[in-house]
C-alpha cells in the first residue's frame, strides 16, 4: 500500500483526466478545423503526459521518489543554465562543485534538516565557490563568473529544492507521537498534498493566463521582455488560479479556505514574476529557450520558471503557519 | 569490431551518459545521412565528440558508423587499442607518416569502408587542439571526396564538449552539447573550393551559437 491518501490519488487521477480531455479536444480540433499547425501543442501535451506520469510514479513509490524527481529537475535546470550562460574555462572545477551541491541540498530536504537546508547554499556554497574561484588565480571576469554561478545555484538548486522539502516537512499538529493510528493518511503525510497544490497552481496559472490572454489581451505587461504576456491574461490568470486554489486547497492540503486563497494569489503573482525573470534572462542570453529536453516546452528551465519564486515563498508560508 | 559489445556499450553506457550527465541539442538532425555510404565532418573539441555524434546517429546506424582516428594515438597502448578498434570501431590513420607504401594509398582503409556502405566520421582539424577553438581543416577530406565524388559530405558543428572534457583533463563536468547539422557539401568540387565551402559552412553553423565565451 502506498502512503498516498485517497484525496491525493483522486487529484492525481483527475490530472490525467484533464490531460485526456485536452487530448480529445485537440483531436477534435485537428479533425474539424484544418489549417492551423498544432505540432507545438501536440508535443507540449505529450510532454505533459510524460511529466505527470513520471511525477505520479515517483510520488507513488515514496516521498523519496518525489525528492529524486525534483533533484533531477534541479540538476537539469542547472546544466541548462550553465551551458547557455558564458562561463570561464578556468572555472570547470568550481562548476563541478556547483553540480555536486544538488546532492546535499536534497539530502537535507529528505532528512528534514531545516537549518542545514536553509544555510547550505546561501551560506556555505556562497563562501566556498568564490573561494575556490580565487584559488584558481584568474581575476579576469571574476565578478561576472561569481555572480552568474551563485544566481544559477540560487534559482535552480536552492529555490527548486523547496518543492522537495514540502514532501517531508513535519507539520506540528499532524505528527504527534504515538497517536498516528488515529490520524488519516492525509494528516500523517501532508507533503504530497501541499506539493501537488503548488504544482497545479503554478502550472494552471500559465494555462489560465494563456486562455484569458488570447481572446481579450491587448496591452502588454512588458513588451520588451515578454510580448505574449498581456494584462488581461495576467488578471485572468490570477483570478482563475485564486478561485481554483480556494476550491482545491482545503480538499488536498491542511490549509483552510482563507490560507488556500492567499496561497493561490501568491503563487499566481509570483509565478508570473518568476517566469518573466526567466524570459528576461533568455532575451539577455539571446536564446529562445533553454534546450529541447521537454519537446514542446523547450528546456526544463523554461518549464520551472514559475516555481523559482513560488516554491520558497509557499514553503515558508506553510512553515510559518503550520509548523510547530 | 565486436558488434554485440559495441551495441551494448552504446546503449547502456553512452546513451545514459549523453541523456543524463551531458545532453545534446541537435538542430536539423534530418540532414544527417540516413544510411551509408556517407561522410560526416565535424570540428573536434573533446574525446566525447565521437560518442555524442554516434549517439545522435542512433543504434540503427551504429553498425555502419566508423570514425577515422589517429593511429599514432589510439593504436599505442593495448587497452586503448582494443577499445578503439573493437568498441568504437575506428579506422586508424597514421598522422605522422602519411605516404604511399607499396602501392597502397593511405586513404585506402576509408575507401574500403565507404565501398561497404559505411558512414565515415571525420574530424578534419586533425586534433582536439584548444577546446572550443576551431583550427584550420586538413585537406584529407578533399582527397576522399576526389576518390568518391558521389558520396555526400555532411558538416556538423559541435560546441560544448570542450567545456565538459577538454584535452588533458580527467574531470568530466556536465554541459550540454550543441550540434548544428549543415547542408551537405558539393563533393564534386575541386580541393581548394571544397575546403573553402567546408570552412564557410562551419563558420555559418558556428555563428548560430548565441553566447560569447569569457576566457
Amino acid at each position: 500500500m502506498s502512503y498516498l491518501a485517497w484525496e491525493i490519488r483522486i487529484t492525481l487521477i483527475s490530472i490525467f483526466a484533464v490531460l485526456a480531455v485536452s487530448n480529445c479536444l485537440l483531436f477534435l480540433k485537428m479533425r474539424y478545423s484544418s489549417g492551423s499547425d498544432d505540432t507545438l501543442i501536440r508535443h507540449r501535451l505529450r510532454t505533459w503526459w510524460a511529466l505527470a506520469g513520471l511525477f505520479s510514479l515517483a510520488l507513488f513509490v515514496s516521498p523519496n521518489g518525489g525528492l529524486v524527481f525534483f533533484g533531477f529537475i534541479s540538476f537539469f535546470a542547472l546544466k541548462e543554465f550553465l551551458s547557455m550562460s558564458p562561463t570561464r574555462r578556468a572555472d570547470r572545477r568550481v562548476l563541478f562543485y556547483a553540480y555536486l551541491s544538488v546532492i546535499p541540498q536534497y539530502y537535507f530536504a529528505a532528512t528534514d534538516n531545516y537549518q542545514m537546508f536553509l544555510v547550505f547554499i546561501p551560506v556555505i556554497m556562497f563562501a566556498w565557490l568564490p573561494t575556490r574561484m580565487w584559488m584558481i588565480g584568474q581575476s579576469d571576469g571574476f565578478q561576472k563568473a561569481a555572480a552568474t554561478l551563485l544566481w544559477a545555484l540560487m534559482i535552480t538548486v536552492y529555490s527548486l529544492s523547496h518543492t522537495a522539502y514540502l514532501l517531508t516537512i513535519p507539520l506540528g499538529k499532524y505528527t504527534p507521537e504515538g497517536t498516528s493510528d488515529v490520524l488519516s493518511l492525509a494528516e500523517q503525510y501532508p507533503g504530497p498534498g501541499l506539493l501537488i497544490f503548488l504544482i497545479i497552481m503554478a502550472e494552471t496559472n500559465d494555462i489560465f493566463q494563456y486562455l484569458s490572454g488570447k481572446p481579450f489581451g491587448k496591452k502588454q505587461v512588458s513588451p520588451k521582455i515578454a510580448p505574449g504576456k498581456t494584462y488581461a491574461g495576467l488578471i485572468g490568470g490570477i483570478t482563475l488560479t485564486t478561485c481554483l486554489a480556494g476550491f482545491v486547497g482545503p480538499l488536498i492540503s491542511p490549509m483552510d479556505l482563507a490560507h488556500s486563497v492567499f496561497a493561490g494569489l501568491m503563487i499566481a503573482c509570483m509565478g508570473f514574476a518568476g517566469e518573466l525573470c526567466i524570459c528576461a534572462l533568455k532575451r539577455d542570453l539571446k536564446i529562445t529557450n533553454f534546450g529541447a529536453t521537454l519537446p514542446g516546452h523547450g528546456g526544463v528551465l523554461d518549464r520551472v520558471g514559475n516555481l523559482i519564486f513560488t516554491a520558497p515563498l509557499f514553503f515558508h508560508f506553510i512553515h510559518y503557519c503550520y509548523h510547530q | 569490431m565486436n558488434q554485440i559489445l559495441r551495441i551494448a556499450f552504446f546503449a547502456l553506457i553512452v546513451r545514459p551518459l549523453m541523456m543524463i550527465v551531458l545532453g545534446t541539442n541537435v538542430r536539423r538532425d534530418e540532414l544527417l545521412p540516413s544510411s551509408g555510404p556517407a561522410i560526416i565532418v565535424a570540428n573536434h573539441n573533446s574525446h566525447l565528440d565521437v560518442f555524442a555524434l554516434m549517439n545522435v546517429l542512433g543504434l540503427k546506424r551504429l553498425p555502419s558508423v566508423r570514425p577515422v582516428a589517429a593511429a599514432d594515438y589510439f593504436m599505442t597502448r593495448r587497452l586503448r587499442r582494443w577499445f578503439a578498434t573493437r568498441i568504437v570501431g575506428i579506422i586508424p590513420i597514421d598522422r605522422s607518416k602519411i605516404r604511399r607504401e607499396k602501392g597502397k594509398h593511405p586513404l585506402d582503409p576509408i575507401s574500403e569502408v565507404l565501398q561497404k556502405d559505411g558512414i565515415v566520421l571525420l574530424f578534419p582539424e586533425g586534433t582536439r587542439g584548444e577546446p572550443e577553438k576551431m583550427d584550420e581543416f586538413q585537406s584529407g577530406v578533399a582527397h576522399i571526396a576526389r576518390r568518391h565524388p558521389e558520396i555526400p559530405i555532411t558538416p556538423v558543428f559541435m560546441h560544448g564538449l570542450g567545456k565538459a572534457l577538454p584535452k588533458g583533463e580527467a574531470l568530466l563536468v556536465p554541459f550540454f552539447c550543441d550540434m548544428f547539422v549543415g547542408q551537405p557539401l558539393d563533393s564534386q568540387l575541386k580541393k581548394r573550393e571544397l575546403m573553402k565551402q567546408l570552412s564557410v559552412s562551419m563558420d555559418e553553423l558556428a555563428a548560430e551559437l548565441p553566447t560569447e565565451a569569457w576566457d
